[in-house]
């Protein structure tokens, strides 16, 4: 780990090294600041956001109200419950498919970046995967394999691999051929043991912001998919099923759409701050003000 | 520079057999067997039968890529469950729409970005600036979907300046053609623009810390000459980069605006296969994106010699 990520460390918990992360970086607390919020708001949702399931005909298609605060859609369902419950969803997913295509990636980066007969062959399908443009491979897969949530997961994360594969292996070539890691080597050192003591620390800091932007992309494709009815089933209260539900209703029912389209693109704006923020924290070199 | 190009064009073609080799694979190693699939969920037996015999699916699958490959090549992707026609043609009757989107999009998104990028770089922390590292924020966050349905709400419903939506060929006239591709181009091109200006921004700034720059200006070139003749021109070639790489970014994205503009283009062709899961459509348009990507990401490698007189392969 760097000395910035080290310091960041020792003088997070304390109230004065708050408000000094404040004045130096006020994306990284601004961005965390909204993702807790919808966090907490998405796990509370059955507490106070009413079921989003419920069809009130006779009430369709109704403004924003103090009753229902953000209208209601075509079959009278409530927009805000939906939008709190499409929370969970999205963030579910944006964090399984982050934790996934980290894990993934480091684990196949390491290994090409130690073995060279397996890099030349796994770079080349690298290569290949991303040239099909990700939301395509996303819904050829969904299309054939059919099946709800984990499928969608895994359509996601697989075109999203490559460029997390790229990046640690780079680092990997990079940190191998420091002193420090020819030293174990020539001291007789296991390769796994080189590259769990010696090369993995080196890659928590670029990874930890890489996630936040696979967070950010995941969110997006995810709604993409359901919007274009490749993604969770339309049962399920999703922002991008909302928004294609409502598609026909844009003149008469402006809110059906945009309430949850602003939702989604608050919540990915606040995972691309934090990733903006932990970059400059844990990378000064990387900082978009040079 | 021969040998770079024949070096160059030889990954090509192994990157296209991968992408080849991929899509091939999905189909075959998804649940249920491929005749059953191509047939469609209402076929029978008899039919699946012959499916695997028409297609050849009785033999051994690398023979079968053999095959499948080669007829690939020649352009033959199979023909649509759904309608019948082979995906070749739907694809040609899909392009004309899908092409002028893209082209007016890239040079709308290329020509903003790039020119608000120098400037942006110019006066470094300035109100431009911020500004334009805000509207990138934005680009990056907001799904083109959202823009894209914003954009009809206020343009095309509220102020009634541009149609809703639709697709009209530029043999009816450039302006029919024109108007109805804006909101699509502002759409789609908000998440490119933003890339390509970020990137222009900071290489530009790098380039105008550079010595060349301060001759420049001590012999009273002009600020424009300053920043388009000696700074673009010098911190072209990441930006050529991006401009190939961000074409991923746009084919993924056309998926989405022809849906929200109803533009019957290749994207639209997708969508509507995924809801009759007419495979040989999807997959053909896989490996047409794939190609369309692989070739641009070629050309944009060969132009950074054009670029810059000192790269030398």
């Amino acid at each position: 780990m760097s000395d910035a990520a080290l310091t960041a460390i020792a003088i997070a918990p304390r109230p004065r090294g708050l408000r000094r992360l404040w004045r130096r970086h006020p994306t990284l607390m601004i961005g965390g600041a909204v993702i807790a919020a919808m966090v907490v708001l998405a796990i509370a949702a059955p507490l106070f956001a009413g079921n989003p399931l419920t069809m009130d005909p006779m009430h369709r298609l109704r403004p924003p109200s103090a009753q229902h605060w953000f209208g209601t859609d075509t079959l009278g369902r409530d927009v805000f419950a939906r939008t709190v419950f499409g929370a969970r969803i999205s963030l579910f997913i944006g964090l399984t498919v982050a934790f996934g295509a980290i894990a993934g990636g480091l684990v196949v980066g390491l290994l090409c970046g130690f073995y060279r007969r397996f890099d030349a062959v796994v770079m080349r399908v690298m290569d290949g995967l991303m040239a099909i443009p990700s939301i395509l491979l996303a819904i050829a897969l969904v299309s054939l394999w059919q099946g709800g949530v984990p499928v969608v997961i895994l359509a996601i994360l697989i075109p999203e691999l490559p460029r997390d594969v790229r990046l640690v292996r780079s680092i990997v070539l990079g940190v191998r051929e420091r002193p420090y890691v020819e030293a174990a080597i020539a001291g007789g050192a296991r390769t796994g043991k080189v590259l769990r003591r010696h090369i993995l620390p080196s890659t928590i800091a670029p990874l930890t912001v890489q996630g936040t932007y696979v967070c950010a992309s995941a969110i997006l494709v995810e709604a993409g998919l359901s919007f274009l009815g490749a993604g969770i089933p339309p049962s399920i209260p999703t922002w991008g099923n909302m928004i294609a539900g409502s598609e026909l209703y844009l003149a008469l029912a402006p809110w059906t759409i945009f309430c949850p389209g602003i939702a989604l693109a608050v919540l990915v704006l606040s995972v691309n701050l934090l990733g903006d923020g932990l970059r400059d924290l844990l990378d000064p070199r990387l900082s978009r003000h040079p | 520079m021969g040998a770079y190009i024949a070096r160059r064009l030889g990954s090509t073609l192994v990157v296209m057999a991968i992408v080849g080799l991929i899509v091939f694979l999905l189909l075959h190693l998804a649940p249920g067997s491929p005749a059953a699939i191509i047939a469609g969920d209402n076929a029978t037996p008899a039919q699946i039968d012959q499916i695997n015999h028409q297609l050849g699916l009785d033999k051994p699958l690398p023979v079968q890529f053999v095959i499948w490959a080669w007829a690939v090549l020649r352009g033959q992707f199979g023909t649509s469950i759904f309608s019948g026609v082979p995906v070749m043609d739907l694809v040609m009757q899909r392009l004309p729409a899908t092409v002028s989107l893209t082209m007016v999009t890239v040079v709308f998104a290329a020509t903003v970005a790039v020119t608000a990028g120098v400037f942006a770089a110019w006066r470094a922390g300035g109100i431009l600036d911020r500004a334009l590292m805000g509207v990138a924020a934005l680009g990056f966050s907001v799904p083109v979907f959202v823009v894209g349905y914003f954009l009809i709400y206020l343009f095309a419903i509220t102020l009634r300046w541009l149609p809703v939506q639709g697709y009209v060929p530029l043999s009816q006239g450039f302006w029919p053609w024109f108007s109805h591709l804006l909101l699509p181009a502002l759409a789609l091109g908000l998440a490119y623009l933003a890339l390509i200006a970020r990137i222009t921004r900071a290489s530009v700034l790098e380039v105008l810390a550079e010595d060349y720059i301060r001759t420049a200006r001590a012999k009273g070139a002009s600020s424009l000459s300053q920043l388009f003749h000696h700074a673009l021109r010098n911190a072209g070639v990441p930006i050529a980069t991006v401009i190939g790489i961000g074409i991923a970014l746009l084919i993924s994205g056309v998926v989405l605006t022809e849906t929200v503009f109803n533009i019957p283009g290749i994207g639209r062709l997708t969508v509507d296969a995924i809801t009759n899961r007419d495979y040989p459509i999807i997959q053909g348009v896989m490996v047409v994106f794939a190609g369309v990507y692989v070739v641009i990401n070629l050309l944009v490698d060969l132009s950074y010699t054009l670029i810059d007189p000192r790269i030398r392969h």
